[in-house]
Parts: structure tokens; C-alpha cells; sequence
């Protein structure tokens, strides 16, 4: 089996497409997250391929579903934070050997292939749909639906995960070079970290609005406490600290106005979901999840990095297609998980869903309000990558275990938890899911 | 800055060699007569893929936004942090951007909106990079 990389035809990146032809009819059902790590410590039970089998069976014992009724894989196949197996550097072969092997050594270690799960969980004896979503959960989660919804698997389980080496992000390779590429060069040669264009659309955000970095404070806090009630996450099962303002705005700049904070911190993790029908679902151990809509982004900026003019533009093109897909308004949200990793674009999304009225230029005025899970107007109570490292994976985890009823301590008070929306990453480009507790 | 040096490669050959005689192409497709930057070897815009042609634009442009880098990933500009990385917009198409350092500007203090024209700077290994300062209106 060679596992094919999803087409675009599986996207629902247009408008105007009408109400998605499977809303409601398939459902996500069983979570699973392997512990967080920092780094990798070299170990075969903890490298990337070793944390995303613990995921996913997880993921297929929280659903009560037999593994021999799992007949579909769909899996998000890099895995790096931003850190690479270097060149030259000595095989691991004591990792290698501990695995089924596939032809290439660093699979399980640096990336991730459907191949080398199947050959490494004998309990998938049935699974005859296996797919790519390249990126991140988000893209998976689309093409898990949309596969779902078509028939091409019955009960998927789809994963993603993140391997985080030794060294400093991104500073290896060409970075570390005297001399790069000529076509790369044209980007890459002023040395602008991550998150250098978030913070340039900050910038331009503030300037236009007339808001501050500083007003970002109440929405780190938040995301924070949020994450030190999700158990799965980084800071609350190694670093249980609170992110106070003060602290907040005095940690050092990366790339002014983005400081240490606003920057995700990459850590080793997987998560894993299992999607069925909602028909088979019925009978699964948790509560169905139903996916109203996906939708997705393909925008890409006129140069070299996006304009507030083309952010707003395309989130707003987002939220259009989000609720029209679904069939819903931004009235119908009880709360929305969009992404956050930097934290400072996370208002580009909350204004482009029109999140409780809120329009371009008042995201930083709503973070000066009640924006708790105990509050009317809950905003990212998965906290996300701010509040449980970078993932890109809380944020959907959240919404099932909230619309499922079971998120704990995380568990929204302030409003019924019926309908929300997850999806990234970037303004610009990304993938959406519209969760809801019941299928109508 | 010592910027790193540059290889150039069979797409980005001609916007390299026009630099080293310190004039600023843009790729622009001639079937739709658009600029685009970055580089790439079809059209963005055309369905067809375009046809492409290196055009010589005016070097004058404005300082769109900015940014203060100061975790560089790059070795070589490690030295020099925190410095300015401005992105300017060209006169002659304000939705083409290019980065700059500002040579001579203070850290964190760009006038963004000013006037600036393209300069060329020898980089590590001696291939010219198109840089910008601020002129007056």
C-alpha cells in the first residue's frame, strides 16, 4: 500500500459551495494524546513514532472500537518543529531496531509514514483507506471528514505529531551556512525569525487601530490557564506556571513587537482522533461529535508576506464559508478554538468569524472583557499552543471534549456547549472544523 | 551587516546578475503585465503558467512596515542583533515588496512611510544585494 497524498479536490476552499452534502453524518468519537515532551531523549519508547502509536491507541481505546474495525489511517507525515536530523549525523540504529522498518531509517524518528504505523501496530488488521493531510491536524481533520463522508473508510483514525531534537529552532542547515541559494536567498537573507511577519501584521494591526502589544496580556493569561487545565498539555504536566501580565510583558523580544511568549514553545507530542459515521458512532463508548462543515484556505500574499488588507480579506472569505458550509451564523457559536500559534494573529481569526459581533480593529478591546471559560464569551478555552505548546492539536481536542461534556476543569460554564469552530493555522491559508453536539 | 553569501540559481540567476550591475529586476509575466516577487517559474495569476520576462523597475520605493529582529536564526547576522527588518513597497507597484536592514536607520526607530531608494551591498561572498535608505521626498 503506497499512501497517496490527499488532492485538492477534497478541500472545500471556494465559496459559495452551499451546505456541506455530509453535515452531520460524520462524527468524531475517541481522543487520544501521548505524553509531552521538552525534547527527545533518545529513547526508542519516546521518539515520534513510539508517542503517536500510544496516541492512537488511545484514541481507539477511548472509542471502545475494536481494532479490527478501524479500516481507515489518515496522517499528517512531517513532524518536525522546526528541528532536522542533521546531515551526516550517525543513525540511531538502537531506535531503528527497536521498529518495523520502512525504507527509509529516519521514519518514526524525523517523520512519519502510514506504512510505518501499520507495520508497527499488528492490531490494524483491516485498514484499507491510508492518507496524507500535509501540514497539520487542521488539514487532517478535513480530510478525515470529507473521507468519512464519502465512504472511502467507515472508522478513521487520523494523527498528528511533533518530533523536537536538540539545538536551537530553525538555526541549523542553510541558516548556519555562509552562502545559500540564490532563490531563497531572496526571503531568507535579512534573517527574520517565525514569527518576524505575525508580528509585522501586529504592527500594521496596532498602527491602523490604534491598539498596543500590551493589550495582548489578558488573552496570554487566559490561554495559560486554560492550558493548566488540560492535562494533556506541556505546561501543565512539566511547567505548572502561571503567565502573568507582568511577566508576560517584560520576557524578551524575538522580533519586536512578538516576544518569547507570543512564540509557541516546541515540544515533542501526538494526538490522535477516531472518526466514524455517525450512524456507527451511536455505538461508540463517548458521546458523537458531529462535523457540521470543513473548510479551508488557499490564499497566499501578492509578495513576500501578507498585507492587513489581504489578512482581513481572507479571514473574513473564512468565516463566510465556515457558517455557510455549516449552515449556521456566528450567533449559533458557543465558543471558538482558532489557532494561536503566535498569539498575535489569533484576533485576525476571532474578527474574520465575526466572533460575538466583534469587527476588524475590536479583538484587543474584547480581551479587556470576560473572556474566561466562566464567562458568555469564552475565547480559546482549549488555550491552545500559548497555553500547552505548539501542537496545533488542543484546539480541536478541546472542542470534542467540550461538546462531549468532558473537558474537566477546561469545561465551559458560561454557555451551553453546542456548536464551535477550530482551525489554522495561519490567516492566510488553513483548515476548519465546525464541531456541534448534535447532528441538525 | 554581513549578510550571507548569495549562489544564484538557474530561476533567480537574472535578478542576481542585475544586481551586480546595481539595477533592480522584477519578474513580470507578459501575457498579463503584473510584476510578481518572490520569483517563480510559472505565473501566479495565469492560468497557463504566463510567459515570464525580467523588467527594471525604478529603485524608488516607501518603507511599508518593520519589525525588530532580535533571536536571528541566521549565524552570520547573530552579531548584529537587534536589528531592523523593514519590508518595502516599490513605486512602481506598491504590492511588490522587498526586505531591507535600512543601513544607517536606528534600531526601532523607522519611519515607516518614508521615501527610501535602492542601494546595492556586497554580501559574504562578494555577490551584490539589492539594499534601501531613506532619501527625502
Amino acid at each position: 500500500m503506497t499512501t497517496p497524498t490527499a488532492p485538492d479536490a477534497i478541500y472545500r476552499h471556494d465559496e459559495g459551495l452551499g451546505v456541506w452534502e455530509h453535515r452531520g453524518k460524520v462524527a468524531a468519537v475517541g481522543v487520544g494524546h501521548a505524553p509531552t515532551s521538552r525534547r527527545w531523549d533518545g529513547r526508542p519508547e519516546t521518539c515520534v513514532g513510539a508517542i503517536t502509536i500510544d496516541a492512537l491507541r488511545k484514541a481507539i481505546t477511548d472509542a471502545g472500537v475494536a481494532p479490527d474495525q478501524i479500516d481507515g489511517l489518515v496522517v499528517v507525515p512531517v513532524t518536525t518543529t522546526g528541528a532536522f536530523w542533521e546531515a551526516g549525523k550517525p543513525l540511531p540504529m538502537d531506535v531503528i531496531e527497536s521498529f518495523n522498518q520502512t525504507d527509509d531509517p529516519l521514519d518514526g524518528i524525523a517523520k512519519l509514514s502510514a506504512e510505518w504505523l501499520l507495520a508497527n501496530m499488528p492490531e490494524l488488521t483491516n485498514v484499507q483507506f491510508t492518507m496524507y493531510g500535509p501540514g497539520c491536524m487542521s488539514n487532517a481533520l478535513n480530510v478525515t471528514a470529507q473521507a468519512v463522508g464519502d465512504g472511502l473508510a467507515h472508522t478513521c483514525l487520523v494523527v498528528k505529531s511533533w518530533h523536537n531534537f536538540e539545538g536551537r529552532y530553525y538555526q541549523g542547515g542553510a541558516n548556519a551556512g555562509d552562502a545559500i541559494p540564490g532563490t531563497p536567498a531572496i526571503t531568507q537573507l535579512w534573517g527574520g525569525p517565525a514569527s518576524y511577519s505575525t508580528a509585522l501584521q501586529f504592527a500594521e494591526y496596532c498602527r491602523k487601530y490604534g491598539k498596543s502589544h500590551e493589550m495582548m496580556a489578558p488573552f496570554m493569561e487566559n490561554s495559560r490557564r486554560n492550558g493548566l487545565m488540560f492535562p494533556e498539555g506541556y505546561w501543565a504536566q512539566h511547567r505548572p506556571e502561571e503567565l502573568l501580565p507582568e511577566d508576560y510583558l517584560a520576557s524578551r523580544w524575538i522580533a519586536k513587537p512578538a516576544n518569547l511568549f507570543d512564540n509557541d514553545i516546541p515540544i515533542m507530542m501526538s494526538g490522535a482522533y477516531l472518526f466514524s459515521t455517525a450512524e456507527r458512532a451511536q455505538d461508540m463508548k463517548q458521546n458523537p461529535v458531529y462535523i457540521l462543515n470543513h473548510a479551508s484556505s488557499n490564499t497566499r500574499p501578492r509578495s513576500l508576506v501578507p498585507t492587513l488588507d489581504e489578512v482581513e480579506a481572507d479571514t473574513a472569505r473564512t468565516g463566510r464559508k465556515i457558517y455557510e458550509g455549516a449552515g449556521i451564523s456566528a450567533d449559533d457559536l458557543s465558543f471558538q478554538n482558532m489557532y494561536d500559534g503566535f498569539s498575535l494573529f489569533h484576533q485576525f481569526h476571532l474578527e474574520g468569524l465575526g466572533y460575538r459581533g466583534i469587527k476588524f480593529g475590536e479583538a484587543l478591546d474584547f480581551y479587556q472583557t470576560d473572556i474566561s471559560i466562566e464567562g458568555p464569551n469564552p475565547v480559546s478555552p482549549s488555550g491552545g499552543n500559548v497555553g500547552s505548546g505548539r501542537s496545533r492539536v488542543w484546539m480541536h481536542t478541546d472542542c470534542i471534549q467540550q461538546l462531549q461534556g468532558r473537558a474537566g476543569a477546561r469545561q465551559v460554564t458560561g454557555v451551553k456547549p453546542e456548536v464551535a469552530v477550530s482551525g489554522g493555522p495561519m490567516p492566510l491559508g488553513g483548515n476548519f472544523t465546525v464541531w456541534s453536539a448534535s447532528p441538525d | 551587516m554581513a549578510k550571507q553569501g548569495v549562489e544564484p540559481d538557474a530561476l533567480s540567476q537574472p535578478f542576481w546578475d542585475a544586481a551586480n550591475e546595481r539595477r533592480l529586476v522584477i519578474q513580470n509575466c507578459v501575457d498579463c503585465d503584473r510584476l510578481q516577487h518572490p520569483p517563480s517559474n510559472t505565473c501566479r495569476d495565469c492560468d497557463d503558467g504566463g510567459e515570464l520576462e525580467w523588467k527594471q523597475v525604478s529603485g524608488r520605493g516607501r518603507i511599508y512596515n518593520y519589525g525588530v529582529v532580535h533571536d536571528c536564526p541566521v549565524r552570520l547576522l547573530q552579531q548584529d542583533q537587534p536589528f531592523n527588518l523593514a519590508v518595502i513597497t516599490l513605486d512602481d507597484d506598491p504590492g511588490i515588496q522587498m526586505y531591507s536592514h535600512l543601513p544607517g536607520v536606528p534600531v526601532d526607530e523607522v519611519p515607516v512611510g518614508a521615501a527610501v531608494e535602492v542601494i546595492f551591498e556586497p554580501s559574504a561572498n562578494g555577490q551584490l544585494v539589492p539594499e534601501w535608505r531613506v532619501i527625502a521626498d
